[in-house]
């Protein structure tokens, strides 16, 4: 037999924000700069556990990523049952810094994929001065639908089936077995409606075409780095960000789809390494 | 198979499609996951199809250029240039998934999508048959 202990640690955070109380899960691991990592629509913080077990991010930074409510070991606040759960740009962004304020994180870099890719874009808009950097994974300002949504809460498909279902051509043939097949469990296992409940932000009221090039990457560096096998936000949707922001710095990658840090976390880090150097550079 | 031979036409696909029984029904993992699944798809290649017969997961008929009134719960339409770009054995990037090619309606589904939503992991495991047959 041989055994090992990682080590990230798991907590729980209460919350109250907007008039509920949230029982919200985080994990952590490393000391240094505060990295805030924001997971993709229907999943969890677990799709950032191979950041969390890098030495070489842990040595410099503090990674912090937490489960949205809904989400993970997060719990939906009381009274979920009689509700449709739908993320809006508003909740998305306030939850983010009520986050970070009562963990006391001062002026973190945020990363965040897919709705965290998008939602980045929202607080550079709204707290450009709130953040050391930004971090775009999988970001554009707005997507095409593709498939009707519809069919990831309804009783008679399995959600968890459909979901990673929906998902699977945007990882990466490239990906190892294992990290395919784990990044899709956490779809498979995501609550009855929160997948399209978040689509919601990344599909409607997410939407910030137009207001982009309001975003100051003076006040706050801006990174975007996309996988080449992503379909939902393509290079092309990122390259548009790009264009739309000046000073926005992109890295379109090899090998990889929508859930680089969770599909091959190897790859991924060899293309975030550059910047994590560049943010820790800037002091 | 029987019927015309439009087929053909579809860079070797007309062998790839008579080998598909063989490669899902020898695939356990795939029979499991498809063992509740009973549907007739129809793959349409603009101008000639096939009509999938699956039963119980299985592949039980494999039919070429149906009748003229091809009875089937639902369809992929898509013009041969498409198709052959989707079940190349190694597509470039954006021609990888049959998503991919829908959000730019290059490929269409239509009909009673239930089954196909209900079992997309199986479906997309036989694309990817399909494709493996391509190598």
């Amino acid at each position: 037999m041989s055994a090992a202990i990682e080590p990230i640690v798991g907590r729980y955070l209460h919350l109250d924000y907007a008039g509920r109380h949230y029982r919200l899960y985080f994990e952590e691991a490393g000391e240094g700069i505060p990295l805030v990592c924001l997971h993709t629509a229907g999943a969890d913080g677990r799709q950032y556990r191979g950041l969390m077990n890098s030495a070489a991010v842990t040595s410099r930074f503090r990674v912090i990523a937490f489960d949205m409510p809904w989400h993970g070991k997060s719990s939906p606040p009381a009274g979920w049952q009689d509700e449709e759960y739908r993320l809006t740009a508003d909740d998305y962004t306030g939850l983010i810094m009520a986050v970070i304020e009562a963990l006391g994180v001062d002026r973190p870099v945020v990363m965040g994929c897919s709705i965290g890719g998008r939602v980045v874009l929202h607080l550079a808009l709204r707290h450009p001065r709130a953040f050391r950097a930004l971090i775009g994974l999988e970001s554009s300002a707005h997507v095409d639908p593709y498939y009707d949504t519809g069919w990831l809460h309804r009783a008679d498909v399995h959600g968890g089936e459909v979901a990673a279902g929906a998902v699977s051509g945007l990882v990466a043939p490239q990906a190892p077995i294992a990290d395919r097949w784990e990044t899709l469990w956490h779809y498979m296992q995501s609550g009855p409606g929160v997948f399209k409940g978040d689509l919601y932000f990344y599909g409607v009221d997410g939407d910030v075409r137009g207001e982009i090039g309001r975003i100051d990457t003076a006040q706050c560096p801006l990174y975007l780095l996309t996988g080449e096998y992503d379909y939902s936000c393509t290079p092309e949707d990122t390259l548009a960000v790009a264009r739309a922001v000046p000073g926005a710095q992109v890295t379109i990658m090899k090998e990889l789809g929508h859930f680089p840090m969770s599909e091959n976390p190897a790859l991924f880090l060899s293309y975030l390494e550059p910047v994590l150097a560049d943010i820790a550079a800037r002091g | 198979m029987g019927g015309g031979s439009a087929v053909a036409d579809l860079g070797g696909i007309e062998a790839r499609l008579a080998a598909l029984p063989e490669q899902v029904n020898g695939d356990a993992v795939l029979l499991r996951r498809g063992r509740y699944l009973n549907t007739i798809c129809q793959l349409d290649f603009g101008g000639a199809s096939v009509l999938l017969r699956i039963l119980d997961g299985r592949i039980v008929d494999v039919q070429r250029n149906p009748s003229v009134m091809p009875s089937a719960d639902f369809a992929i339409i898509g013009e041969p240039p498409i198709w052959r770009r989707f079940l190349a054995a190694d597509p470039p990037p954006g021609d990888h998934d049959l998503f991919a090619f829908l959000k730019r309606r290059e490929l269409r589904v239509v009909g009673d999508l239930h089954p196909l939503m209900s079992h997309l992991l199986y479906f997309k495991a036989l694309f990817a048959c399909l494709r493996d047959a391509a190598r």
